[in-house]
């Protein structure tokens, strides 16, 4: 078996990149895809992190597994909502870069 | 298959569910025709819902394998939840009809927003808290969003869902380290792993996971440096909106916050070495920040949104001098709950005073709120009183809220921390008069009296109400606080 801190490094470095591209990039969709990669990490060290503390098969405590599922369900839910406001936004300005959605400033 | 017993304790939720279908489906079904109905179908749900939960007032249960507890603090924020509901129904119908086509979704995206704010203040389990925190975000998102045609709501929801879904993933990195370390979901298991390691690894890695959870539940809350989203998203979102957004959400993050903080870190030795100066630091950053940009605001939402900021800051002392081993009421807790509570009339009372102008005028700016004594009379009086209560001067409920916060963070020693917290509160009444002074003693450029509809006057007198009510009659609302907290030592 691959010892533990590979998988959290992997995610930890999955993570880096995702929050790294939701800061730095533009276009909105960009973002949105930075987020899921963020999302991704998670499901990654909730799947790695199950499998070391359950781990003898068959087991019923499937806390990890089913968080993950989860996590993959509400990121379909929230990339509908964005890509709905994004669409919008689109119509509106015939933009997605987010420094241009720039009607309200401190 | 749930017993008829769980039935009963979760509903609240089951009616607001029920509910929300239901007015989803008609609005579905027949459209316009029923859209004006629609919003009293949710209010009778709210109705129903509040009832629910004060009838249950005295539960104490875990249900569903520990993951959802039904306990008194719980339902503190499940009757603060459906008042909120019920008043911002009554202040968006007038609001809706001359500003959009599609009413009927708006209420279905409201009841669902309280039914997931209940589920937060409910959340015993780390999964629970994460699919409660996101399920009101995606209402919340929409209904910023909800006047599609209108650009600046549009502008509102996309960087308040951005911001969002960036901190709710942080959250979640944090809550997936939390499962790692402790190999349980449950609230309690995490605690029990906290106190029984002595491995400094294992203390350092709580640290972190606590700290980026904190990121998402800050997000909620609006503390600085989380709060960037709430001005835009204030001024772009539809008025009624924008009067949920700044007591629901944050109320019920202040209740996962609360619930979090007490049951998993007393177990962590380093608990009161880093975490309290984080969280000294964080409020002293959100009231003088949100205090200081208030002062040049212009708009009177974004004005509100600033202000809303540095309440949030006044609130978090309560939580920095939590002491619940004495029987003292300064227990920093039932602070937090009293100003949450007093906090929820008073600021939307305020946004109802901005809705009744803004409805028969379209009026947002300050400036040209001159002489409103004379064209709304009462809404201007009703100012006052607001403002009075959100700056905390007495005799109003804002005080009653700031005097048990501030009076526990003296009581366990935190005098800078808490004269920081006056100093902020004198800096706020200069803002908080500017709006005042307009209204009083600026001359109009127009004369004619403004027309408030009937609904907006009941809400605006229910919440004067209940603002002055605290303030002469607080004895209810103490001993409510003190129960609900006695449910979480």
């Amino acid at each position: 078996m691959i010892p533990l801190p590979f998988y959290l490094l992997l995610a930890a470095a999955l993570f880096c990149i995702g929050l790294f591209g939701a800061l730095a990039r533009r276009n909105a969709i960009a973002i949105l895809m930075g987020i899921e990669l963020m999302l991704n990490a998670v499901n990654i060290n909730l799947i790695a992190f199950w499998r070391y503390i359950q781990p003898a098969a068959p087991t019923w405590d499937l806390a990890g597994q089913i968080f993950a599922l989860f996590v993959i369900t509400l990121a379909a839910a929230e990339a509908a909502i964005a890509l709905a406001l994004v669409i919008a936004i689109y119509r509106s300005r015939d933009t997605v870069n987010v420094e241009e959605v720039d009607l309200m400033k401190w | 298959m749930p017993d008829a017993q769980t039935l009963w304790l979760i509903s609240p939720e089951l009616v607001l569910a029920i509910f929300g279908l239901a007015i989803l489906l008609f609005a579905i079904i027949w459209r316009e025709r029923v859209y004006g109905a629609l919003a009293w179908v949710a209010l009778v749900g709210l109705a129903l819902a509040l009832a629910a939960a004060v009838n249950l007032w005295g539960a104490h249960a875990r249900l569903f394998a520990g993951m959802y507890a039904v306990d008194m603090f719980a339902l503190f924020f499940k009757i603060v939840a459906p008042i909120a509901g019920i008043l911002v129904v009554l202040i968006s119908m007038d609001y809706l009809r001359e500003r959009t086509r599609y009413r009927g979704e708006f209420f279905v995206l409201l009841t669902f927003a309280i039914l997931a704010m209940m589920m937060m203040a409910s959340s015993a389990n780390l999964l629970m808290i994460f699919l409660s925190i996101e399920f009101l975000s995606y209402m919340s998102y929409l209904l910023t969003g909800f006047l599609r045609e209108d650009r600046k709501s549009n502008e509102a929801a996309i960087k308040y869902l951005l911001y969002g879904a960036i901190t709710s993933a942080v959250m979640l990195y944090g809550l997936s380290l939390l499962y790692g370390i402790s190999g349980s979901l449950n609230l309690g298991d995490v605690a029990l792993t906290f106190s029984k390691s002595a491995d400094t690894s294992v203390q350092t890695l709580a640290l972190v996971a606590t700290a980026l959870v904190l990121a998402g539940l800050g997000f909620k809350i609006s503390l600085v440096p989380f709060h960037q989203w709430a001005p835009d998203a204030y001024e772009g979102a539809p008025t009624p909106v924008t009067a949920f957004l700044s007591v629901g959400p944050k109320a019920v993050g202040f209740a996962v916050l609360l619930r979090f903080t007490l049951t998993t870190l007393p177990g962590l030795p380093e608990f009161a070495n880093y975490w309290t100066p984080l969280l000294v630091i964080i409020s002293i950053a959100t009231m003088t920040l949100g205090n200081l940009v208030a002062l040049r605001q212009t708009n009177v939402k974004r004005l509100l949104a600033y202000s809303s900021i540095a309440q949030a800051g006044y609130m978090l002392i309560g939580l920095v001098a939590v002491n619940l081993g004495g029987s003292s009421p300064f227990s920093g807790l039932n602070g937090v709950l009293i100003y949450l509570f007093a906090y929820l009339f008073t600021n939307l009372g305020a946004f109802v005073c901005v809705i009744a102008i803004e409805n028969a005028t379209g009026i947002v700016e300050i400036p040209e709120y001159a002489g409103l004594v004379k064209r709304a009379p009462l809404v201007a009086a009703l100012f006052i009183v607001f403002f009075l209560s959100l700056a905390g001067i007495p005799p109003t409920a804002g005080f009653v809220g700031k005097f048990f916060v501030f009076g526990a963070a003296l009581r366990e020693g935190f005098l800078v921390l808490a004269a920081i917290g006056v100093l902020n509160s004198v800096i706020s009444v200069f803002y908080y008069f500017g709006v005042v002074r307009a209204a009083f003693f600026l001359e109009p450029k127009d004369t004619s009296p403004i027309r408030v509809a009937p609904l907006v006057t009941l809400s605006l007198v229910v919440t004067a109400a209940m603002v002055l009510l605290i303030a002469v009659y607080p004895e209810p609302l103490f001993n409510l606080a003190a129960w609900s907290m006695a449910m979480l030592k």
